[in-house]
This record gives C-alpha cells, sequence and structure tokens, in this order.
C-alpha cells in the first residue's frame, strides 16, 4: 500500500458482442466456463467484487449496453492482480477463444479506472468510463492495461479538473452489495 | 552494464554452473546450496553469485532459510533467483523485438488469432518433420527444453484428480521464449504459442499440449493424452 492518499481499487469494464445466443450450441463451450472460471476470479488473489444479476451466478443476462452485449464488470485491489487473473490463470483460455463467440470490436471493449477503495462501480458509470476512453482516448479517468495510469495521477487529475464521473477524493456510497 | 558485458561474465565456467544451477531450481538458492552444486567452495561460490547479481543475470535477497526467527536465528542467509531483465547480443545488430511488436500490435486490431495460430500450427508441425508425434512425457522435456522452454515435471507420483494421467504429472515450463511479445498481446500470443506446441508436439498423440496458465510461468502445459487411458 502507498502511504500517501486514500486507498483506491482499480474498476474494470469489458464489453462483448455475442456472435450467437447463450442458449446455441456454438456458444456452449463459452457458457461451460463460466462457473470454473468465475469460482477462479472469486478465489482470485486481489479480487474484491464482481456484478451478478440478481439471484444469479454471473452478469450474462444484463445487458445494459445492447441485446447481444454482456458485461463483465469488477474491481480488483491493483493492477497486478487483475493481470495476473485474466492473463495467468484459467480466464487466459476463455480469451484465447474470444473469437469463437464473440464479435471484434473496433472501438475499445476494455477500460479500467480506480475507484476510492469500499466503493462498487454502477453499470451506468462504468458505461461512462468506457464512453471516456472511446471518445478521449487514455487518461489517468479511464485507460488500458497497455496505457496504464497510477490512482495517484487519477487523484491529482480528479484534483485539477472535477468532472461528474465519481471523484476519487469523495467518500462515495456503496451502491451495491458484494454477493453473499 | 551492457548486455554483452552481462553476458561475457558466463564466460567463466564456475560462474556458469552456478548461474544454470540457480535459474534451473525456478526458486531462491542460498550459498551453500549452489557451492554445492557446482562442486566449489562456498566463499568461491559467493563471489562468482555477487559477480553474476552484479551484472543483472541474477536477483539477490536475504531470507531465514532455517525457518527460524527471533533471538538465536541467526543472521539471514542471502540467496539468489534469476534477474527478471533480459539480455540478448547480435552481431551485427538486428532488432526481431520491435517487428514482432509491430507485427502483433497489426494482428491483434485486424483480429487476425486463427490465421495466426495456423500459421505457428504449421510451424510446429515443420520443426517437429517427419518424426511421430512426440510419444511421453520424458520425450516433450527434451523437445521442449531444446526451444528454451525450461521444462519441469508437476506432481509426478501423486495421484491426485480423477485422471489416470495425474500420477504421471503434468510438464510445466518456467520460461516463455516470446514473454516480451506475450505481457503485451497475452491471447495473440499465448494462443500462438499453444499452437505451435500443439504442431510440435502432435495433437493425436499419446501426449498434448493445453492451456493452464500461471503467474510467472509458460502458459501451456503438456500432460498424457486422456484417450490413453481408454
Amino acid at each position: 500500500m502507498t502511504s500517501s492518499g486514500p486507498a483506491a481499487h482499480l474498476a474494470q469494464l469489458n464489453v462483448a458482442t455475442l456472435r450467437h445466443p447463450l442458449d446455441d450450441p456454438r456458444t456452449a463451450p463459452f457458457v461451460e466456463l463460466l462457473g470454473p472460471v468465475n469460482a477462479a476470479a472469486d478465489a482470485a488473489p486481489g479480487f474484491v467484487w464482481r456484478l451478478t444479476e440478481e439471484g444469479e451466478g454471473d452478469a450474462t443476462g444484463l445487458r445494459p449496453a445492447g441485446e447481444d452485449v454482456i458485461v463483465n464488470l469488477s474491481v480488483w485491489e491493483s493492477q497486478e492482480a487483475l493481470w495476473d487473473f485474466t492473463y495467468r490463470s484459467g480466464h487466459l483460455e476463455v480469451v484465447r477463444r474470444r473469437r469463437d463467440w464473440f464479435h471484434r470490436h473496433v472501438e475499445a471493449h476494455l477500460v479500467l479506472w480506480w475507484v476510492p477503495a469500499g466503493h462498487l462501480p454502477t453499470v451506468g458509470e462504468a458505461l461512462e468510463r468506457l464512453a471516456d476512453l472511446q471518445q478521449h482516448g487514455p487518461s489517468p479517468r479511464a485507460f488500458t492495461f497497455a496505457s496504464a495510469h497510477t490512482a495517484a495521477e487519477a487523484q491529482a487529475e480528479a484534483a485539477q479538473q472535477p468532472r461528474p464521473l465519481a471523484p476519487l477524493e469523495a467518500v462515495a456510497p456503496l451502491e451495491a452489495v458484494p454477493p453473499a | 552494464m551492457r548486455d554483452i558485458d552481462a553476458i561475457a561474465a558466463l564466460q567463466d565456467p564456475v560462474r556458469r554452473r552456478l548461474y544454470e544451477y540457480v535459474v534451473a531450481q525456478g526458486r531462491e538458492v542460498g550459498r551453500n546450496e549452489a557451492a554445492e552444486a557446482a562442486g566449489v567452495a562456498r566463499t568461491l561460490a559467493a563471489h562468482h553469485l555477487d559477480r553474476l547479481t552484479e551484472a543483472g543475470l541474477l536477483a539477490s535477497g536475504s531470507r531465514r532459510l532455517s525457518g527460524r526467527s527471533g533471538p538465536g536465528a541467526g543472521r539471514p542467509a542471502k540467496v539468489y533467483t534469476r534477474a527478471a531483465g533480459e539480455h540478448s547480443v547480435s552481431l551485427p545488430a538486428r532488432d526481431y523485438r520491435t517487428a514482432a511488436e509491430l507485427l502483433a500490435e497489426a494482428a491483434e486490431e485486424a483480429g487476425l488469432d486463427a490465421g495466426l495460430c495456423a500459421a505457428a500450427r504449421r510451424r510446429g508441425e515443420a520443426l517437429r518433420g517427419a518424426a511421430a508425434p512426440c510419444g511421453g512425457l520424458d520425450e516433450a522435456m527434451e523437445v521442449l527444453a531444446a526451444r528454451g522452454y525450461e521444462p519441469h515435471l508437476e506432481g509426478a507420483g501423486h495421484a491426485e484428480g480423477a485422471a489416470g494421467a495425474a500420477a504421471a504429472g503434468v510438464v510445466r515450463m518456467r520460461n516463455c521464449p516470446f514473454h516480451a511479445v506475450a505481457e503485451r498481446f497475452p491471447p495473440l500470443v499465448c494462443g500462438m504459442n499453444l499452437a505451435l506446441l500443439e504442431g510440435l508436439l502432435g495433437m493425436d498423440g499419446p501426449v498434448r499440449a493445453r492451456m493452464d496458465a500461471r503467474p510467472g510461468e509458460c502458459c501451456v502445459v503438456v500432460e498424457a493424452s486422456k484417450n490413453n487411458d481408454d
């Protein structure tokens, strides 16, 4: 942990456009991987929270970004923890085969941003960050693995030019409850 | 220190034995253990291990190796692991890494995963040549070692899990030969690596390669084919 500034967690949103519906046999291998990979996420070092539909084990039924667009929203203690889970766990097999199940996105489909520790981002907030990345390119407000920014950079920018996006210095209320 | 100087530090045969031993363990190694493995006195080993650290080839730290702590546990011992940095020398100068990164970036943007994997599988098959698919895990270890993967057998002898193949263990690899590009474009390059190994080892033989990524290691493991137990 850094000694200055409030503790920050890293939020990530990923959107993916299905080639075929979730109940299509061509998407079945993806659906089979959902349970084990989500369980691996929950047990991964540095995992904080992931969005799930009420009463479900995942968020694939929520379609806030389009009828055939599934979203993946989660919070991690650090960028390293998220990277290790994304690319150095059973999750890598899912991303390796992503072209089998999802259309290729021309625009950015993954966005990372810092949130105050304890804040659980809403889908609306997450989609705003993705739009920010798509419109303005990577910045401390919204970035990618390849164009990463530290929490300190995000705080410095938020202090300089306050934006309607959930500011890091604010103690935001919990807007969702983690799964039991 | 320049790469050529770091590599030149390995010309001393004792130093080279020490370096290769530390690297092969995949964990922190103390001075006594390294000295014993290289067949030299502890003080000489310590000298060379520190030269290797200065050259940027090893990284050093200190640990209480005995597991004891508090008064009477003694001074922490100096331990060594392989340094994270890469060293290469090409004469005349070549820069294949930049070429690889640019090609990977373009392939990622264009979504060329399938084409890249097909090419990698063909290359693996071409490297295997007329040979039959890899006959077993020992042979797989030799093939992988020759290509720089630093394979090691894990879980051998423990009948963990339901499959009979678990008793034979799986081959894991400490080194990713494509590390720098794989870190930048993981799904693309790890998929390419898997396809290359599928071609190299064969996809319908006694062993198979599959993805099982872990931090700090190659993303692929090699194990006995499931259909072999039927």
